[in-house]
C-alpha cells in the first residue's frame, strides 16, 4: 500500500511537468495548427543558458528567470524567422521544419557546450517528507506542483479575461476576420509562440533536475510523453493538457514501479494508440474528430 | 491534378509492360557492373562506406515512396530497421556456421518480421493524418531501447547482440577483402529494392498511392480502397526498412539499441526531403548524403588546427546542425512545401 | 532509372577522385609503426551517460606517453595515441574502431573502454589481427586466449571483484539481507555471479540501463525487500544516482560498490552538496589511491599530470590511465626494436610485468586476464582509503586468499627500462 501511495505522489509530480509541457504544445496548436516538435529542444536550449547564468552568478533563480525569458525570446524568434514562412497547405510541412529545428538546436548546443552530461541542480531538496513511514513529496515536488498550478491559472486568466487573450484566441480561430477587425494577427501568433516556448522552458527547468544530467538530448523522451499527454487530453483543450499530463505521469509511475522501468515507453505507446484509435480528439475535446 | 473519376481509364496509355521491365533490368545490370568495378578500385574503408550507402538506400527508397508518394510521415523507420537487424542477429545465432545460405534465410526473416511490424503500425496509422501519425511513429521510434531492455534475455538490453557472419565464400578467393564482400551484399539488396519499387510505383499501386495523397475523397470516389492503400504503403516501406536494417546488422556485425536512435529516423527524413520526395534517384542522393556528410566533417575537423576537445564537439554535432539547416531551408524555399518537392510527373502522351 | 544511372555515375567520379588522394597505408610492413612513430588508438566514452570520470582516462594515458616521448620515446619511436569518442554506444564503437583500423591503420587498439561497447568489436579486431590490449573493463570476455588470441584484459575481473567484496560482506555483515543493483549487461551479470559464488542467491536484484536515467523504481523495490546491504555494479553516474535516489526515499543500506563506479572525486562532482551520502561507502581497488601522497607512483603520476596533462584534477581515473600507459610502454620496451603485432602479443604473454598494482598481474599463454586481486577501501570523513590487506582469487571456485607481495617501486625516471 505504501508503495502505491509513493508511486502515486511520484507520478503526480512528474505528471505536473508533462502537464506544463503539454500545455505549451496545446498553446501552439491552438494558435497555429502546428504541433511544435521542437518544443523539447527549445526547452533544453534555454535550460543550458539558464544553468550557465546560474553557474556564472551563483544564483539559481536568476538562471531560472533567464531560462524562462530566453524561452519567450526563442519562441518569438522561431515564429518570426522560421515558422512564419512555412506553407500551411500540408500539415506535414510544419512538422518537418520543426524536426529540422530539433537537429539544428541539438547540433548547435553540442558544438557550444559539448555533449557531456552536466549536473542540473534542483533549487530545493529532493528528499521526500515521510508521513507514517511512507515517503511522500519532497520540497522540490511541491515547488513543481505550485509552479505549474500558477502557470495554468495565469494562462487561463490571460486567455479568458484579458483583451490580449481575446485577440490571441480570435487570431487563431478566425485570422481573416480578426485582421479585418484590426487585430495584428501576425503579432498575436508571435506572442502565442513566445508564451508557449516560455512555458516549455519553465517545464524544462522543472524536469531536468530529475534526469541524469543536462545534455542536448535530455528532453527527447519527455517530449514523447508530453505529446501523448496532449493527445490524451485533446490538442484543442488546455484543461485536457493538464489532465493528460497527470494521467501520463501516473501511468508511467505505476508501470515503472510495478512492471519495471524499462516497460514505461511501451506503456506510453499503448496509451497513445488506444486514444488515437478510440477517441482521436482526446478525452476533453469539444470539436468532433474529422471524419472522412 | 488530373484525377479521373472513371475507373481504369488509361490502360492503353502506359508503355507496354515487357519493354519497361527489360529497361529496368538493363539499368540494374549496368548499375551492378558499375558498383562491382568501384569495389575493386576503392580502399577497404571506402568500400565499407559504399556498403553503408547501399544499406541506407534500401531504407530511403522505401521511405521516400511512403512519404513522398503516399503522404504519410513516418518517424519510426529507425525502429523498423531495428526489427530487421535484430531478427538477423537471432537467426544467424541459431544457424551459425552452417554455410553462406544462412545469411539469406536470416535476411529474409528480417524482412518478414519488419513487414509484420510495419503492418501493425500501418494498421494503427491508417486512420491518422499529419502530426498524429508523426507523433505515433515517434513513440514507436523510442521503443527500441525499451523493448531490448524489457526482453533482455533475448535482446541483451543496451549491450546488444553480435551478428555472426561468414567470411566471403572461398570461391571468390582466399584473400578476397571482407569489405568488398560487404559492399556486394549491401548493393545486391539495394538494387533489388530499387527495381522492385520502380516496378511497383509505375503500376496501379503507384497511382493509388498518389491518388490518396493528393485527394483522399476523390480517390475514394474513384474506387481506391484508401485504408488498404495506406497500410500497403506502410508495409512495403517497412519491408525495405527491414532489409536495410538487416544489411546494417551484417555490416556492423553487431546490433544494439544505440544503433537505432531517434536521430536516425530524423536523418532518414532529412535524406528523402533533400533528395526529393517520391524520387528514387533522390533516395540515392539522400543515402549518399547520410554517409558523406559525417565523413566530410571528420576530414574537415581533422585538417583544421583545433584542440581535441573542440574537434570532438564539432565532429559529433556539425553534421546534425548542417542536416537541420538544410532541411529547414529546403522546406521553406520550396513554396509548396512538401508538395512541390515531388518530382513532376512525366507528361503522358495523349 | 535514368536518374539513378546518372547518380551512380557521379558517385563513381567522386569515388575515383577520392581514392586517388586516399592514403595507401602507413608505409612500412607493420601497420601503425614507422621508424619514428607508433600509432595506437582507443574508444572511450568522452561524452554520454558513462562519461563521468571515464573521460579523463585516455588524456591521462596520452599525458604519460607525452612524458615518455619527451624522454626519447621507446626504442627511438614516439607514441601517438588517437582517442575516439563512442559515447558508450556500441554502435558508435563499431564505427570508430573501423575508422581506426581501416582508415588510420593503427598498430593496436589500447584500453578500449566498456563491456557492452567493446564486446561488439572483438570479432572485427580478431579478423583484422589487430592487437587488442588492456581492455578497460573487467568482463571475462577479454580472457579467451583460444578464441581471441590478440585480446588482453587489464582490469580485475568483475567475478573476482564480486567474490572479494562478497567475502568482506560475509565476514562483517553476516546474516544481513544482501541485494544487488547492476548494469543490464555482462558487467552486471559477471559481478552478480561473483557475489553469488560466495553469498549464494541475493535477496533481491535489480538492473538498470544507461539509457534510462531513473533508478527510482529499482531503489523502491530494494527498499520494499528490506535490504540492509546493497551491492552496486554501476558506472559512476549511476552510483551517484543510486545514492541520491535512495536518500530521497529514506532508504539507508550499507552500499558496497564496484571499483569502476567508486571514485570519490567523480562521485562528489555528480552529487555536489549531497556528497556526504558517500560516507561509509565500501569499495575495492588494485592501484594506488589518488590521495596517497606518500606513494612513489602517485608522486610520479602527479608530476606527469602537471607537466603534460594541464594539471587536471587528480583522481583515480588519472592513476588508472597512467598505469595503463606504463604497462603499454613496458611491453613495447620488452618487445624490442623490431616491433611487430605478433611479437608484441608474444611479449605480453611472457608476463612478468611489475607495476603499481598491489595485486597479481596475470599474463600468460592461457591467461589474458590482467589484474587478479584487490584491496578493500572505504570512505571515512570524506576521504577514500584502503583498509585490511589485498586479496587475490580467480573466476571460478578458487578461494579468496591474501596476497602478500608488495607493490614494485617505479624506475628512477618513471620510464620502464629498455630490455
Amino acid at each position: 500500500m505504501d508503495r502505491f501511495v509513493f508511486l502515486t505522489f511520484d507520478g503526480l509530480s512528474r505528471g505536473a511537468v508533462y502537464a506544463a509541457f503539454a500545455l505549451a504544445l496545446v498553446l501552439i496548436w491552438r494558435a497555429t495548427r502546428i504541433v511544435n516538435f521542437a518544443q523539447g529542444a527549445m526547452a533544453v536550449a534555454t535550460a543550458y543558458v539558464g544553468y550557465s547564468v546560474s553557474a556564472a552568478t551563483g544564483s539559481y533563480w536568476l538562471g531560472f528567470a533567464v531560462a524562462v525569458l530566453g524561452g519567450l525570446l526563442l519562441g518569438a524568434v522561431t515564429e518570426r524567422v522560421v515558422m512564419r514562412f512555412v506553407d500551411h497547405s500540408s500539415p506535414l510541412n510544419g512538422v518537418v521544419v520543426a524536426l529540422g529545428l530539433v537537429l539544428v538546436i541539438q547540433g548547435v548546443l553540442g558544438m557550444i557546450y559539448g555533449n557531456e552530461f552536466r549536473p542540473a541542480e534542483a533549487p530545493f531538496s529532493r528528499d521526500a517528507f515521510t508521513v507514517g513511514g511512507i515517503a511522500l513529496l519532497s520540497r522540490f515536488d511541491l515547488f513543481v506542483f505550485g509552479t505549474v498550478c500558477v502557470v495554468v491559472v495565469l494562462l487561463a486568466v490571460l486567455f479568458t479575461r484579458t483583451p490580449v487573450g481575446l485577440r490571441m484566441r480570435a487570431s487563431a480561430f478566425a485570422p481573416d476576420v480578426s485582421r479585418l477587425l484590426g487585430v495584428n494577427v501576425g503579432g498575436m501568433l508571435t506572442l502565442g509562440w513566445a508564451l508557449a516556448a516560455a512555458v516549455g522552458s519553465l517545464a524544462g527547468m522543472l524536469v531536468l533536475p530529475t534526469e541524469l544530467g543536462l545534455h542536448p538530448n535530455a528532453m527527447d523522451i519527455v517530449f514523447v510523453s508530453s505529446f501523448t499527454a496532449a493527445v490524451v487530453g485533446g490538442l484543442d483543450s488546455a484543461i485536457g493538457a493538464v489532465a493528460g499530463g497527470l494521467i501520463v505521469g501516473l501511468l508511467l509511475s505505476y508501470v515503472s514501479g510495478y512492471l519495471g522501468a524499462t516497460v514505461a515507453p511501451i506503456a506510453v505507446l499503448l496509451l497513445l494508440v488506444v486514444i488515437l484509435l478510440g477517441r482521436p480528439g482526446g478525452l476533453f475535446s469539444r470539436s468532433a474528430a474529422r471524419a472522412v | 491534378m488530373s484525377v479521373t473519376l472513371a475507373p481504369k481509364v488509361d490502360a492503353g496509355l502506359r508503355v507496354p509492360r515487357p519493354a519497361r521491365r527489360h529497361r529496368y533490368l538493363l539499368w540494374t545490370i549496368a548499375a551492378a557492373a558499375l558498383i562491382v568495378a568501384l569495389t575493386y578500385l576503392l580502399p577497404p574503408f571506402r568500400n565499407y562506406q559504399l556498403a553503408t550507402v547501399g544499406a541506407y538506400l534500401c531504407v530511403t527508397a522505401g521511405l521516400t515512396v511512403l512519404t513522398g508518394l503516399n503522404g504519410q510521415l513516418s518517424l519510426g523507420h529507425g525502429a523498423l530497421m531495428a526489427t530487421g537487424a535484430y531478427t538477423v542477429a537471432l537467426v544467424q545465432e541459431a544457424l551459425a556456421g552452417r554455410g553462406q545460405w544462412t545469411l539469406l534465410i536470416a535476411v529474409l526473416a528480417g524482412i518478414a518480421v519488419a513487414t509484420v511490424a510495419g503492418g501493425i503500425v500501418g494498421l494503427a496509422a491508417a486512420r491518422l493524418r499529419g502530426p498524429y501519425l508523426a507523433g505515433l511513429t515517434l513513440a514507436v521510434a523510442v521503443l527500441v531501447p525499451a523493448i531490448a531492455s524489457t526482453f533482455d534475455q533475448t535482446f541483451n538490453s543496451d549491450q546488444g547482440l553480435s551478428v555472426y557472419v561468414d567470411p566471403p565464400p572461398l570461391a571468390l578467393g582466399a584473400t578476397f577483402p571482407y569489405e568488398r564482400w560487404q559492399a556486394w551484399l549491401a548493393w545486391a539488396g539495394a538494387l533489388l529494392t530499387m527495381v522492385l519499387l520502380a516496378t511497383l510505383i509505375r503500376g496501379r499501386f503507384g497511382r493509388s498511392l498518389r491518388a490518396v495523397r493528393d485527394d483522399e475523397a476523390a480517390a475514394r470516389i474513384a474506387g481506391v480502397n484508401v485504408a488498404r492503400t495506406q497500410v500497403l504503403a506502410f508495409v512495403v516501406s517497412a519491408a525495405c526498412a527491414g532489409l536495410g536494417g538487416a544489411l546494417f546488422a551484417v555490416l556492423a556485425q553487431s546490433v544494439s539499441p544505440g544503433a537505432f536512435p531517434l536521430s536516425l529516423s530524423l536523418f532518414l527524413l532529412m535524406a528523402i526531403v533533400i533528395g526529393g520526395l517520391g524520387s528514387l534517384a533522390g533516395a540515392v542522393w539522400g543515402a549518399v548524403l547520410l554517409v558523406a556528410l559525417p565523413a566530410l566533417t571528420h576530414s574537415v575537423t581533422d585538417s583544421i588546427d583545433v584542440s581535441p576537445a573542440v574537434a570532438q564537439r564539432l565532429e559529433g554535432n556539425l553534421p546534425l546542425a548542417l542536416f537541420g539547416v538544410t532541411l529547414i531551408v529546403v522546406m521553406l524555399a520550396a513554396p509548396g512545401g512538401i508538395a512541390s518537392l515531388r518530382p513532376s510527373r512525366r507528361r503522358r502522351k495523349p | 532509372m535514368r536518374h539513378i544511372w546518372s547518380a551512380l555515375a557521379v558517385l563513381t567520379l567522386v569515388a575515383a577522385a577520392g581514392c586517388s588522394s586516399a592514403d595507401e597505408g602507413g608505409g612500412g610492413d607493420v601497420p601503425g609503426v614507422t621508424d619514428t612513430d607508433i600509432l595506437v588508438g582507443t574508444h572511450m566514452p568522452l561524452t554520454g551517460p558513462a562519461a563521468a570520470g571515464y573521460s579523463k582516462i585516455a588524456p591521462a594515458t596520452k599525458a604519460y606517453f607525452d612524458y615518455v616521448n619527451a624522454n626519447g620515446g621507446v626504442h627511438g619511436r614516439k607514441i601517438s595515441y588517437k582517442i575516439m569518442d563512442d559515447t558508450y554506444n556500441p554502435a558508435t564503437t563499431q564505427q570508430v574502431v573501423r575508422e581506426l583500423v581501416l582508415q588510420d591503420k593503427v598498430f593496436a587498439i589500447l584500453n578500449g573502454l566498456g563491456t557492452p561497447t567493446h564486446t561488439g568489436v572483438l570479432d572485427f579486431l580478431k579478423t583484422n589481427r589487430v592487437p587488442d590490449l588492456f581492455v578497460a573493463s573487467g568482463s571475462r570476455s577479454w580472457d579467451q586466449p583460444d578464441k581471441y588470441p590478440g585480446t588482453f584484459g587489464f582490469n580485475v575481473d568483475y567475478t573476482v571483484e564480486g567474490k572479494i567484496l562478497a567475502t568482506h560482506v560475509k565476514q562483517t555483515q553476516a546474516g544481513k539481507k544482501v541485494c544487488f543493483l547492476g548494469q543490464d549487461d555482462d558487467f552486471g551479470r559477471d559481478a552478480l555471479a561473483g557475489i553469488e559464488k560466495i553469498l549464494g542467491p541475493v535477496t533481491a536484484k535489480q538492473s538498470y540501463v544507461t539509457s534510462n536515467p531513473n533508478v527510482g523504481p529499482q531503489m523502491g523495490a530494494l527498499k520494499q525487500a528490506g535490504c540492509q546491504v546493497v551491492m552496486l555494479a554501476t558506472v559512476p553516474g549511476f552510483t551517484a544516482l543510486s545514492l541520491g535516489t535512495a536518500a530521497k526515499i529514506g532508504f539507508k543500506p550499507q552500499f558496497v560498490v564496484s571499483q569502476v563506479g567508486a571514485d570519490l572525486t567523480t562521485l562528489a562532482k555528480r552529487l555536489g552538496a549531497a556528497t556526504p551520502l558517500t560516507e561509509g561507502l565500501i569499495s575495492a581497488n588494485y592501484l594506488p589511491l589518488s590521495n596517497d601522497d606518500a606513494n612513489p607512483w602517485i608522486q610520479l603520476y602527479k608530476k606527469v599530470n602537471a607537466a603534460h596533462n594541464g594539471n587536471a584534477e587528480f583522481d583515480n581515473n588519472i592513476v588508472y590511465g597512467m598505469s595503463v600507459g606504463y604497462l603499454f610502454v613496458q611491453s613495447l620496451q620488452k618487445a624490442g626494436k623490431d616491433l611487430t603485432r605478433d611479437g608484441l602479443i608474444k611479449t605480453i604473454e611472457k608476463g612478468g610485468f611489475e607495476g603499481p598494482g598491489h595485486a597479481p598481474l596475470r599474463y600468460s599463454a592461457d591467461d589474458h586476464s590482467g589484474y587478479g586481486g584487490m584491496q578493500l577501501s572505504t570512505i571515512k570523513d570524506g576521504k577514500q582509503g584502503y583498509f585490511g590487506q589485498p586479496f587475490e582469487t580467480d573466476d571460478e571456485a578458487g578461494a579468496v586468499v591474501a596476497y602478500t607481495t608488495p607493490a614494485a617501486t617505479p624506475p628512477p625516471n618513471g620510464i620502464p627500462a629498455a630490455s
